[in-house]
């Protein structure tokens, strides 16, 4: 994973850049720049589904030097409304931040607030 | 005695609508007793164990069950395929394994190696399960994205979901907090330790994976 020196990028996508994607294409992309050391803040985050596929996927892409994995932390999808499954209307899941684990750390979450840490040098652990 | 005799009227209708048999996957977190549990369950059933547990992370590494345990709760019983799964993680880290645990760095590497394909096990297994005992560890923050990802997961399968409130033996342990962060679920606090409230959680396991589902679709 490279790192650049000069600073750590946190970017903000927004629903309609995700919107854009297909899954798979979402979680290619979350992937591709997760490794690149950049952290993310998607504006809709990812489906249950969606989710568990990022975690196998980003099994499969760890190298135990180089990229140890991700920390994500998001607000799940609200609950459907009784109208809502009657006319099948998916709610979409809420903010998610993504970013290697070496380098972003949870500190805190609760139903209002996710409160991170970006460790330079050595990492999160 | 009533119209059916000794049989009670929900037992009748739980024979007629109820499963005899269903797939339990044993989920949660890394180091949150999941296969403590899973032998608890074993040996008060059984006799056996499920395999070996440690307090370093991921020491199950590839899913383990056992066929056709049958566990009861006095009125009615259920045969269950229990399957204990490696715990779920979103990063492995093999200089946690040497830093932390003293493991010397290949052992360390191999077991980071073997823990991320255990997570994609798990993860596979869920396709093929008919419910889930979810096992959260009372003395932590429940509120972990991996407890986020999995129980939303089993809501859109609308698949079964037991949550155990585990190591409540320990000062630390609050399980109140788990039933207020997921009041949508069934949560047992036990000690799979010690067995505390373990009939608790069988009686809730049968009642709960009993029921049938509704499939639903991706």
């Amino acid at each position: 994973m490279s790192k650049n020196i000069d600073g750590i990028s946190v970017n903000l996508v927004s629903r309609d850049k995700l919107g854009e994607f297909s899954s798979a294409e979402k979680l290619n992309f979350i992937i591709k720049e997760v490794k690149k050391g950049k952290v993310l803040v998607l504006e809709q985050g990812l489906t249950p589904f969606e989710q568990t596929e990022l975690i196998e996927h980003t099994m499969k892409e760890i190298k135990q030097d180089t990229f140890i994995g991700i920390e994500i932390e998001g607000y799940s999808e609200d609950k459907q409304t009784f109208m809502q499954r009657i006319f099948r209307i998916i709610k979409k899941p809420r903010m998610t931040v993504i970013g290697p684990a070496d380098l972003l750390k949870t500190i805190r979450k609760d139903s209002n607030m996710i409160q991170t840490q970006i460790i330079l040098g050595t990492g999160a652990k | 005695m009533g119209l059916f005799g000794k049989t009670s009227f929900a037992s009748i209708i739980h024979r007629i609508f109820g499963k005899k048999h269903a797939k339990i996957g044993i989920y949660g977190p890394p180091n949150v007793g999941k296969t403590t549990l899973a032998n608890r369950i074993l040996r008060d059933w059984t006799g056996e164990i499920m395999g070996s547990v440690s307090e370093i992370p991921h020491e199950t590494r590839t899913a383990k069950w056992k066929k056709d345990v049958k566990i009861e709760n006095g009125r009615s019983s259920l045969f269950m395929d229990i399957v204990d799964t490696p715990g779920i993680s979103t990063k492995v880290d093999y200089k946690e394994f040497m830093n932390t645990y003293g493991l010397d760095k290949d052992e360390s590497k191999q077991r980071a190696k073997e823990a991320t394909e255990g997570v994609i096990e798990s993860i596979r297994w869920l396709e093929g399960i008919d419910g889930v005992l979810l096992v959260m560890d009372s003395t932590q923050d429940p509120f972990t994205q991996v407890n986020i990802t999995i129980l939303g997961n089993l809501e859109a399968r609308n698949l079964p979901v037991l949550i155990a409130a585990n190591k409540i033996d320990m000062e630390k342990s609050s399980p109140a907090t788990l039933k207020s962060a997921f009041p949508q679920h069934p949560v047992i606090p036990i000690s799979a330790l010690t067995g505390y409230n373990s009939e608790n959680l069988y009686s809730t396991m049968v009642n709960q994976f009993s029921r049938k589902r509704k499939k639903r679709g991706r």
